[in-house]
């Protein structure tokens, strides 16, 4: 139980830490908001888990595993949110980056309001 | 306990990380993102916390600390996106 707990807390914080390098040297927002998504699903589910099994007792392990389950759900969606609104934004991309398919869709859609703004006059 | 000094090292060198980013970050979603990220060393260090001191108060804070995260979240990107092209 404690060797368990323990592998449990030192790869969630070293999950944490890779996540902390990865947003300190990827190129632009949407990569940083990547590796922050990564830790913050699995880290910090790791190191609530691996508390939970130190504690060992049914109350703090059902809650931390309660905590666990809802950080792993809500990661992924937060870092969703988080890259959209930092496209509206206007964020640069990285010059690295080939293919950017929201602009194509964006594109699209300023055309589409031009035509409808021509065939109303 | 040696996993517990070990752990709150590899946190607080993550939580410093992404201070740096948020105090030079180009944009605005850049400190948002580092924010975020702070915020969820600092569960992780109360749940840390938690193990080492066997306190029950401290998971409870844990819990309460990932619901929050998340509301913040995506309180922020609210705000982030606000901002037009």
């Amino acid at each position: 139980m404690t060797i368990a707990a323990s592998i449990f807390l030192l790869s969630g914080a070293t999950l944490t830490l890779l996540a902390g390098i990865g947003i300190l040297r990827f190129p632009d927002v949407f990569t940083r908001a990547n590796a922050a998504t990564k830790a913050a699903g699995l880290g910090i589910a790791f190191l609530l888990l691996g508390a939970g099994l130190w504690i060992g007792t049914w109350e703090a392990g059902i809650k931390l595993g309660l905590a666990a389950m809802l950080q792993f759900v809500t990661a992924p969606i937060s870092g969703h949110v988080m890259g959209r609104a930092a496209y509206r934004s206007g964020a640069p991309l990285a010059p690295i980056t080939h293919l950017d398919d929201l602009a194509l869709q964006h594109e699209h859609q300023e055309a589409y309001r031009r035509d409808l703004d021509d065939t109303s006059i | 306990m040696i996993v517990f000094v070990l752990a709150s090292v590899l946190l607080a060198v993550a939580f410093a990380l992404a201070l740096i980013r948020a105090a030079i970050g180009p944009t605005v979603a850049d400190r948002a993102v580092a924010a975020d990220i702070g915020l969820y060393v600092l569960i992780g260090i109360l749940a840390v916390i938690a193990a080492a001191t066997g306190r029950a108060q401290f998971v409870d804070v844990a819990l309460i600390g990932t619901l929050l995260g998340f509301l913040a979240t995506v309180a922020l990107a609210a705000l982030v996106g606000r901002q037009r092209r």
